[in-house]
Formats: structure tokens, sequence, C-alpha cells
């Protein structure tokens, strides 16, 4: 809810600032008025008007956080479960576990069927990752960053998967396995496949290269951007819905409503969204390791 | 909204997650879940088996009951057979005892006859000598004396 003195705006705009740590360059100007010295500056930066002056030298200390709580969440979830994994009669939350490789196990096995040890385990850690930083979206928008306020930490977005960084790192992490096995499947044949194709004739060359590498480049684009504009857009919509408590009584039962649709409905976007980016990834490491 | 830093860190993370999750998750639930694939389907297959073997031992019972069933007839038949055989023996054996116990017999009264025959002729002696007495003690008549005679005669 916007607290006293704020705007429905700012209380957006700050909803959707991480909480930055970077290097504020030479003759930047502070919050409070006063200009880095030469060198630059190392800080927290306050707002997000000095976030944007670090540039790419900052990195979102909220987003980097709770993913890798939820990395390790995953890991110490699933450790357990692997130690305690017995042929016998499984229970609690082995059987979800187990159920979940199963699960990314028999999609692993349909979509590729290339020999590669380390898909299926990618294809589970993207999955139960991704939803775990969705899961965040269910939190109330308010709760844990006002927590934190009182606690003198101003700006914290909890969901890591609506920070486009956090995607496409993940994207590209994905992207840089694709060439990596294209290469080393294909090798020249790789090479092959950006020139000659669609049109097998040398002329072509260009054209193709041009083609093939926009086809090529919008694959862990769009995978990484199709999740973050999703969990993105769910967040803004609990955003203004949480904005539109703070519109007066009249709008409390209205509110409600809207909130409680709003999750459940959100509750089958984050799931499909890690499904999505667990089946593309699969999918596309498959297509890297076909060789034509 | 800002690309920067962070989006290496992801990328570190990520991977190191992947590797950990490769090394150490993977393998020991997927092993075990095969395990246990294994367990069971080694479990149906014995249940399989044992209601084969179960089949399997109720036929071998019945042809048994069978077999033991002709068997037990074949005794009886032979038992039954062996019984008419000893009875017919039995009723032969009484019979020749019989003709040789009935032929003793006859021989021995045939005996006896003889031996009483034998005795009369000795007694005839004797007798017709008191007949001889008695004769001549009283008158000699031809006529007494042919019936006398013949009366002596039947006596034998």
């Amino acid at each position: 809810m916007a607290s006293e003195g704020q705007t429905v705006s700012e209380y957006i705009v700050h909803h959707l600032t991480n909480l930055t740590y970077g290097k504020l360059p030479a003759g930047s100007v502070r919050f409070d008025g006063s200009v880095v010295g030469e060198g630059g500056l190392w800080t927290m930066a306050h707002g997000g008007q000095e976030a944007g002056a670090m540039g790419f030298m900052a990195i979102h200390v909220d987003s980097m956080l709770w993913s890798i709580g939820l990395g390790l969440l995953f890991c110490w979830l699933f450790r357990r479960v692997a130690l305690k994994a017995s042929s016998g009669v499984p229970s609690g939350f082995v059987n979800v576990a187990e159920m979940l490789v199963e699960f990314v196990d028999g999609n692993v096995k349909t979509t590729f069927h290339g020999r590669n040890p380390m898909i299926a385990p990618l294809a589970l850690t993207i999955l139960v990752w991704v939803f775990l930083m969705n899961l965040m979206d269910l939190l109330p928008v308010d709760l844990v960053p006002g927590l934190l306020a009182l606690a003198g930490v101003h700006y914290q977005k909890i969901v890591p998967s609506t920070d486009p960084n956090i995607t496409m790192g993940m994207a590209l992490g994905v992207f840089i396995l694709m060439l990596f096995y294209s290469i080393k499947i294909k090798g020249m044949g790789f090479i092959k496949e950006l020139t000659m194709h669609p049109f097998n004739h040398w002329i072509f060359i260009p054209v193709n290269l041009f083609m093939e590498v926009v086809g090529l480049l919008a694959k862990p684009f769009s995978l990484g951007l199709r999740l973050f504009g999703n969990m993105y857009a769910g967040e803004m919509i609990f955003i203004l819905i949480a904005a539109l408590y703070g519109a007066g009584a009249l709008w409390f039962a209205p509110a409600g409503l809207i909130h409680i649709a709003w999750a459940i409905f959100h509750i089958l976007i984050i799931i499909l969204q890690a499904f999505i980016f667990m089946v593309l990834t699969v999918v596309y490491l498959s297509m890297a390791h076909e060789d034509h | 909204m800002n690309i920067n830093l962070t989006l290496f860190g992801q990328m570190f993370f990520f991977s190191l997650f992947v590797l950990f999750c490769m090394k150490y998750v993977w393998p020991p639930i997927l092993a075990a879940m095969q395990e246990r694939a294994e367990k069971i389907a080694a479990g149906l297959a014995a249940a399989d088996r044992a209601s084969h073997d179960l089949e399997l031992a109720q036929e071998k019972a019945v042809e048994r009951l069978k077999e033991a069933k002709e068997e037990a007839a074949g005794i009886i038949d032979a038992a039954n057979k062996r019984g008419n055989q000893i009875v017919e023996e039995a009723k032969e054996l009484a019979l020749a005892e019989g003709q040789r116990l009935k032929e003793a017999a006859q021989s021995e009264i045939e005996q006896e006859v003889n031996r009483a025959r034998e005795q009369l002729r000795g007694q005839v002696a004797a007798l017709a000598l008191s007949g001889a007495e008695k004769v001549l003690a009283a008158e000699i008549d031809q006529q007494r004396h042919v019936e006398l005679v013949d009366k002596l005669a039947a006596e034998l």
C-alpha cells in the first residue's frame, strides 16, 4: 500500500526498483546533491536515478540474493531427497521430488534423443529453480519490502524472475551451451548450417547467414524475455491491485476480489512459465545435438 | 531495469546449481528409482512365476490323483480277480478233498465188507459144523435138511 506522501506512480516505481550496488562514475550527482569525485564510487544506489547512472558496473543485490537463496533451497531440498532415496517405499517430500524427477526425465526422453547426462539435471534445475523464483510473486507485494524497509533497506524486489538480468542470465547460459554443443557435435556442419540454409548456394551465403544468425539469436532472447515479460506483467498487476487498496475503503472489496482472481490465475502462470523455460531449453539443446 | 553484472552473476550461479544437480542430485535419485522399478518388476515376475508354478502344481496334482485312482481301481480289480481265483481254487480243492474223502470212505467200507465177508466165510465152517451137529442130533429129513441148508445159506 502506498505509504504517506507517496503518489501511486511513485509507489509503483519504488516497487520496480532493484536494490542496486555498483560504481557511480566520476562526476555523477548523488541523491543529496554531492558530486562523485575522481575514480568513481562503489556504493548502494539511492533510487533508480543512481542505479541508472551506474550502468553495467552494478549488481542487483536483491535479485541476486533471492535467486541464490532459492537456488540453494532447491539444492538442499533435492540433496536431502538424494540422500534419503532408496529402492524402498518413498514418503513425504521424496515422493514429490521423485515425481518431478520422473516428469522431467519423461519430458527430456521424449524431446531429446541424443546422449547427454547434463540435459536432464539441467532441466530439473531450471524447472524447480524458476518455479521457486516465480513463486515469490505470490507473496503479497508489500510484505517483504515493507518488513525490510523497517530494517532500513529501502528497495527490494523479491521476485528474481521479474529482473531481466536473471532471466537473460539463464537464457544466455543456455545459449552458450547451445553454441558449445552445436560446435562440438556438428563441427563444420554448424558453420554450414548457418551459411547454406535455407538456400543451398554460395551466392546466398550472406542472406543465409543473416537469417540463420537472427534465428539463432532469437532463441535465447525469446527464452529469457518470455519469462521476464510474463513475470514482470504479473508482478505489475499485483502492484496495481495493491495500489487499488490504497484508493479508499470503497475499493477494498473489488480489489480483494481481483487480487484473489489474479493470484489464482497466476498460480497457473508461474508453473507454466517454469515448464516452458525448461521445455524450450531441452528443445534448443536437442536441436544443437541434431546433426543433419 | 538495467542490464548489469547481475546477468553474469546469475549465469555463474546457474552453472553452479546445474553442476551440483548433475553430480549430487540427479544420479542418486534416478538410481534409486530405477532400482525400485527393477525390484518391482522382479517382484511381479516372481508373482507371475509363482502363479504359473501353482497352476503347474495343480495340474500335476490332478494328474497324480487320476493316476492314483486308476492305480487303485487296478489294484481293486486285481484283488477281486485274485479273490475269485482263491475262491475257485478253494472250491476245487474242497471238491477234490471231498472226492478223496469219499473215495477213502468207500474203500474203507469195501475193506470192512470184505473183512466181514472173510470173517463170515471163516464162520461158515463153524456154522456148517454146528448145523451138521444139529442134523446129526436130529433125524435126517431130506426135505428138512434142504430147507435147513437153504436157511443157512440165506443166513450168509
